[in-house]
């Protein structure tokens, strides 16, 4: 009860600063008041939502490949401690590297389109999450590992009943932080090159100087983006909790 | 070399070779990538010829700037928040879910309070790299041995006392964890701002040649890139290595 207060507290203090601020460079930011208006305008037009299915759509395909391939790179590297310890500090580098140089390839090999997105997502959420998964089955206790030996249990029983409960908690941190990533990496390809979805709307709106425009559409991703983030972090701290 | 070093090299030296015979024989049209090979000659060519000196050395001053900002503003901004639990506790999910806001698409308020210029791209760059030095930084405070603390308040430390003799040299190793991140985060938000935005600057010239077909100078500005940030990682890691060995850590 006190926690939702004090969130409360953060985003009316959040509020009060963004007014300041829009009184200061009453050009640069619209008002509070003016993006709600502007954002409540967007949701009840056609043309919005089109858009916005657009990126819903590239940002899903996105998210599930780099869940399933991250997870599937991540435990395949880390049952093996040789195998973990040659691919850390590459993924680490690869992770590191400012993937946008690479859109230009994606976009030579996917073509213009939603391929290009889901690819550009992908590529930017896969990494750190296979990245987590890894590191969780590096640090499922060995005793655990003997105990499904001694009782002879198959790879999959192996898999199913030991590795991926006892990795769990680390999975669900690398993916609160793969859910970011891909959402960016969706939206810095409608950026570039793109016609349809919230990115396009964006830099169409920075183009026109459309400044509530642009505010509006962050708003409606940052509300996105931060519910989502709270549930996984929600899950996150509960699945943590029940380990310790 | 260590075993795991020498097949570190063997797998990220086969990819290169594959990917170099991939081109080679036509199974990758030049149209689409270059050969790695190909990329380093024209790579070379381009440092040569002096043209992309100037892109260059605008791109890394950004990076420094936003960095030297991010890193010291996380550790104060971090120090602050962890020193008031509440506000902590109610921060973290936002804090969480950070990078899934694109920034870049505050550059026209950035170019209204900063103007043209680097001003704008700097700001993105800190935007990107602080968070990842405020988590950090509030990581590291929480593992500090409540013995230490309690050994500051005996002593009756002051609050910045306590911070920079006993807070800040006991969360060394997270804090280089948020270096680490920052250098990383800088770089992709300084280039990506480039990328999208600015009209100078290397990620500026890859889009640039993107647009003009120039295969050659993308390419072989992507390769700079690359290789770039793998050394400043590589030297940073390595670096970190050896100062946590000396502490005995």
């Amino acid at each position: 009860m006190k926690r939702a207060l004090d969130t409360l507290l953060l985003m009316l203090a959040g509020l009060a600063i963004w007014q300041v601020m829009h009184l200061a460079a009453p050009f640069a930011l619209t008002s509070p008041a003016g993006t709600a208006a502007r954002t409540w305008q967007m949701l009840a037009s056609t043309t919005f939502w089109p858009h916005a299915a657009e990126t819903a759509k590239a940002f899903g395909w996105a998210l599930l490949l780099a869940v399933v391939g991250g997870l599937a790179l991540g435990f395949s590297l880390g049952l093996n401690r040789t195998s973990a310890e040659v691919a850390e500090p590459i993924l680490v580098s690869v992770y590191s590297l400012p993937k946008v140089t690479l859109y230009p390839l994606i976009l030579l090999v996917f073509g213009l389109g939603v391929p290009a997105k889901i690819a550009f997502g992908t590529l930017h959420g896969i990494i750190p999450i296979a990245i987590f998964a890894m590191n969780a089955v590096r640090n499922v206790a060995g005793v655990h590992f003997k105990t499904a030996r001694v009782m002879r249990l198959s790879r999959r029983q192996t898999l199913l009943t030991i590795v991926i409960p006892g990795a769990l908690p680390e999975i669900v941190s690398g993916l609160r932080i793969g859910f970011s990533l891909t959402l960016l990496g969706v939206l810095i390809g409608e950026m570039f090159a793109s016609q349809r979805g919230l990115g396009y709307l964006i830099m169409n709106a920075i183009g026109l100087h459309d400044v509530p425009t642009i505010m509006a559409t962050i708003l409606l991703l940052a509300i996105v983006a931060v519910s989502a983030s709270a549930l996984l972090l929600w899950l996150d701290r509960r699945l943590h909790h029940r380990v310790a | 070399m260590t075993r795991v070093g020498l097949i570190r090299l063997l797998v990220v030296g086969g990819f290169i070779v594959a990917l170099e015979l991939l081109c080679r024989t036509g199974a990758i049209s030049p149209r689409v990538l270059l050969a790695p090979s190909d990329m380093a000659v024209r790579l070379i060519k381009l440092l040569a010829s002096g043209k992309a000196t100037a892109d260059i050395v605008e791109t890394l001053g950004n990076v420094a700037i936003s960095l030297v900002l991010s890193v010291t503003g996380g550790f104060v901004i971090g120090a602050l928040i962890h020193a008031v639990p509440r506000l902590r506790a109610a921060i973290d999910p936002f804090l969480a879910s950070y990078y899934a806001l694109p920034f870049f698409a505050f550059y026209p308020l950035f170019i209204v309070l900063f103007g043209l210029g680097r001003g704008a791209i700097v700001a993105i760059g800190f935007l990107f790299g602080v968070v990842a030095m405020i988590i950090a930084t509030l990581n590291g405070f929480d593992r500090i041995p409540r013995v230490l603390l309690r050994t500051a308040a005996v002593h009756h430390m002051s609050p910045a006392a306590t911070a920079l003799l006993i807070k800040l040299p006991s969360a060394v190793p997270y804090l280089f964890t948020g270096i680490k991140l920052a250098i990383a985060y800088c770089f992709i938000g300084v280039i990506a701002a480039e990328f999208i935005m600015a009209s100078s600057g290397l990620g500026y010239a890859i889009s640039y040649a993107f647009n003009n077909f120039d295969n050659g100078t993308m390419y072989a500005l992507m390769l700079f890139v690359i290789v770039l940030v793998t050394i400043v990682n590589a030297l940073f890691y390595s670096y970190e290595r050896r100062l946590l060995r000396r502490w005995g850590r």
